[in-house]
């Protein structure tokens, strides 16, 4: 293929293709989207079901946990690590990342497909063998890792310190590999927004989506090389017996977790920033007015990407840095409220004076902000050098970092799939079995977390897999807590049923979706549901920004960017 | 915000500093949080949507309009610089300065047990009379408690939640910090830093006690420390 026209040799194909080609080896961003989403939402239901796990044995400590039998403490150890790489690694990134972005880019800037769509499928079957990796390595002798997600040496560096060998290794190729998979997925997006843009489509006109999934992969592209550093050397002393990590030969075991970190908080923004695109699509359809203040929302984007990369060390407090350091950090930390408070209230007050409906899509996008309001706020706590002294490693960052990343993952991924799913699968879901998964989610998430913030006060540490070995946690008080926290757990779980039912109903007896259901203005509504191989039959010219929605002069209350007006 | 009733005793000289700003920041945050939700919840009742009422068009171009946004985030820009300025002093008392100790303890964490180091009643460290147990350590009430924490395999945390007091322990490093406890009682330490099988059992008994008493235990144990890094030297 010519650079110059990089996706142009798939419009027009319309002889037939193989079931391999059309399915499975597809090059289509659309189908590639759909296997990381439904990758990603597979890995969901056994993140979740680890989550079970630990909720069952927290509540109710030593007795055999209903589907899954005793859990000894090395087990409890490999659960709770996995369950945070799967929910961070394999679900967050592949569903919003790799998967809206997928989907949306191309259909938004109206390109036919991606840059470089045969990269773009050797990034979803990189990302597939980093998931068969990831999923076997529960089942080699000794398990799967269980050094926690951060896996920081030298816990993670020697089988004989957390008595799992295999396990380790495997996690780090699963995870290198993974990351080898959103840098071709990242560098796909960027130059696709760059480069494909349909005739008239300036930067400052496409839809907040886009900013907010390149935005991503830049911050993505720029923290990983780090990381990727760290887990070589990592692999390296585990493979190859060096010292990098080992202090008895020279190495340093906080040099991980500088490694680490420089990648894993920005990394919380690679995660957060495309379900506040997500939120930010749907929002102004749903209330039928443009988003205020689009540019200051891109604007602060920005600047929480830049903020992200000097913010690391809040990780690291009490974990032996020169304390001196800790004051700057925290001020950088905490300033990262200003932008993204705005962007939050942006949204707040994208609502006001709108004319709001209350579908699917715009439950969990409000939601999403009324729950993202609590875990933002808990943050200052954390990033407080003084006060995370004492939650540090609590509950109260377990319940804090939960409650930011449950909506901004979960509630902003539902949001997007309820309102995209007519474009995507071309039938509409079914209203009520949504409006009861918004429900049963929205509440059940606050009866799980919210005791975490009180038994992280009471003084309940992170990974421990027996709480009443501790005479603070084995009260009444206590006790009753975890096990509000456990049916609440069970009830989020029990609330993604009809999800998947109606998620089945829908693709089989769904009513058929026509082009622009939710009368919207950006350009994947201006194609059929679901649109063919190559999108657009003619490229769209683009005559204005995404969010003329209730726009005076027009009797229509929206204004598709290509409508000639 | 009935906080302290959550929170552990207070038992340390520093305790009642960070529960101060825990509640101070509480404090602040919360009103932040319900105003915020206040509004949205408003917002979503008033502007639900009406037969015949347009939504208005404000896509809030100008910086008159975002004002509406970003003089709020200004003065959460304020608020973040109080909380840091009122923190930072907090925090430079317990983690940037080491008061003149009264008792030092050398504390290794290890798989899985803490092992504490007292210079024993000569009040020096690597001679005959060294304090080493496991898992029990006394202390005196009212004294300031210098310790040099370290961990022999991987990285443990030092977790007294009733001092309010953490730290982690790095192989190949010695942390020195402080506490002092204020309160006489039994209190446990656990580690906080996954660290491997058995990190849920890693925990030690503090025993803080008036000095008589103290003192008898240290006379009591006296010796325990079978070796000192000297005799290892001539071995």
């Amino acid at each position: 293929m010519s650079a110059g026209t990089p996706a142009l040799h798939h419009v027009n194909q319309t002889h037939a293709r193989s079931f391999w080609r059309t399915w499975v080896f597809s090059t289509d961003h659309k189908t590639i989207a759909k296997q990381y989403m439904f990758t990603g939402l597979a890995l969901a239901l056994i993140g979740g079901f680890l989550a079970y796990v630990i909720r069952m044995q927290l509540a109710n400590p030593g007795q055999p946990v209903p589907g899954y039998g005793t859990i000894g403490p090395g087990q409890y150890n490999a659960v709770v690590t996995l369950h945070g790489t799967i929910m961070i690694f394999w679900v967050a990134m592949p569903i919003l990342l790799a998967g809206l972005g997928n989907f949306l880019i191309p259909l938004m800037i109206g390109a036919h497909d991606m840059a470089f769509p045969r990269l773009n499928m050797l990034s979803y079957w990189v990302f597939f063998t980093s998931t068969l990796i990831l999923l076997a390595s529960f089942f080699v002798p000794g398990g799967a890792a269980a050094g926690g997600w951060t896996s920081y040496p030298p816990l993670s560096d020697r089988a004989v310190n957390s008595g799992v060998d295999l396990g380790v290794t495997l996690w780090i190729l699963a995870v290198a590999l993974e990351f080898a998979a959103f840098l071709m997925g990242g560098i796909n997006f960027i130059v696709t927004a760059i480069n494909n843009r349909a005739p008239g489509m300036r930067l400052f006109d496409m839809p907040l989506m886009v900013w907010m999934e390149v935005a991503a992969s830049i911050i993505f592209l720029f923290s990983v090389g780090p990381l990727i550093a760290g887990a070589v050397l990592l692999l390296l002393d585990r493979v190859a017996n060096t010292g990098f990590y080992d202090p008895a030969r020279g190495g340093d075991p906080l040099l991980f977790q500088h490694l680490f970190w420089f990648f894993g908080h920005p990394e919380v923004y690679v995660i957060l920033l495309p379900g506040f695109g997500a939120v930010a699509e749907i929002l102004p359809v749903f209330a039928r007015k443009p988003i205020f203040g689009y540019r200051m929302i891109v604007y602060s984007t920005i600047v929480t990407g830049v903020l992200s990369f000097i913010v690391w060390a809040h990780h690291q407090f009490i974990a032996g840095i020169d304390p001196r350091l800790a004051t700057p950090f925290s001020i950088t930390t905490i300033l990262i409220s200003v932008p993204i408070g705005i962007t939050l209230f942006a949204f707040i007050a994208t609502l006001w004076r709108g004319s709001i409906s209350f579908q699917t899509p715009m439950l969990f996008a409000l939601g999403m902000i009324a729950v993202f309001l609590l875990g933002g706020v808990t943050g200052i706590h954390n990033g407080v050098p003084a006060t995370d002294i004492y939650i540090h490693d609590t509950y109260f960052v377990v319940a804090h970092f939960h409650y930011a990343l449950i909506p901004s993952v979960f509630f902003a991924f539902f949001a997007a799939f309820y309102y995209w799913f007519p474009k995507m699968f071309g039938r509409r879901t079914y209203e009520w079995l949504g409006q009861l998964h918004f429900w049963g989610t929205f509440v059940f998430m606050n009866v799980t977390f919210l005791p975490m913030f009180f038994l992280g006060l009471m003084g309940h540490h992170r990974r421990i897999a027996n709480p009443h070995f501790f005479e603070a946690l084995r009260t009444p008080e206590a006790d009753r807590l975890q096990w509000i926290a456990t049916l609440g757990a069970i009830g989020l779980f029990a609330s993604q049923i009809p999800l998947i039912l109606n998620l089945i109903l829908s693709l089989v007896r769904g009513v058929r979706a026509e082009k622009n259901p939710w009368r919207a203005n950006t350009l994947e509504w201006t194609v059929d549901s679901p649109p063919p191989h190559g999108n657009f039959a003619n490229v769209p010219v683009v005559r204005r920004g995404p969010y003329e929605y209730s726009a005076p002069g027009h009797s229509e209350d929206y204004l598709p960017q290509d409508a000639l007006a | 915000m009935g906080l302290e009733s959550w929170l552990p005793t207070a038992a340390s000289s520093f305790a009642g500093d960070v529960d101060w700003l825990l509640r101070f920041i509480t404090w602040i945050v919360g009103i932040w949080f319900l105003l915020a939700e206040g509004i949205l919840v408003f917002f979503i009742f008033r502007y639900r949507r009406r037969p015949g009422v347009r939504a208005a068009y404000v896509p809030a171009r100008s910086l008159r309009a975002m004002a509406f946004v970003l003089v709020p985030c200004a003065l959460i820009l304020g608020f973040d610089l109080v909380i840091d300025a009122v923190a930072a002093p907090i925090w430079q008392r317990i983690k940037e300065t080491l008061p003149p100790p009264q008792e030092t303890v050398r504390i290794t964490g290890e798989q899985w047990a803490w092992r504490f180091r007292l210079p024993g009643p000569d009040g020096r460290f690597d001679t005959a009379d060294d304090v080493e147990v496991v898992n029990e350590l006394h202390l005196p009430v009212g004294a300031v408690v210098q310790f040099e924490l370290t961990a022999k395999d991987v990285i443990h945390s030092l977790w007294m939640p009733e001092m309010r007091l953490k730290q982690d322990a790095v192989p190949g490093r010695t942390i020195r910090g402080w506490f002092e406890p204020t309160r006489e009682g039994r209190f446990e330490l656990a580690c906080a830093q996954i660290c491997g099988f058995g990190h849920t059992m890693m925990k030690a008994l503090v025993v803080v006690e008036n000095r008589e008493a103290y003192q008898n235990w240290v006379r009591q144990k006296a010796g325990s420390a079978y070796t000192t890094p000297t005799e290892n030297n001539q071995n």
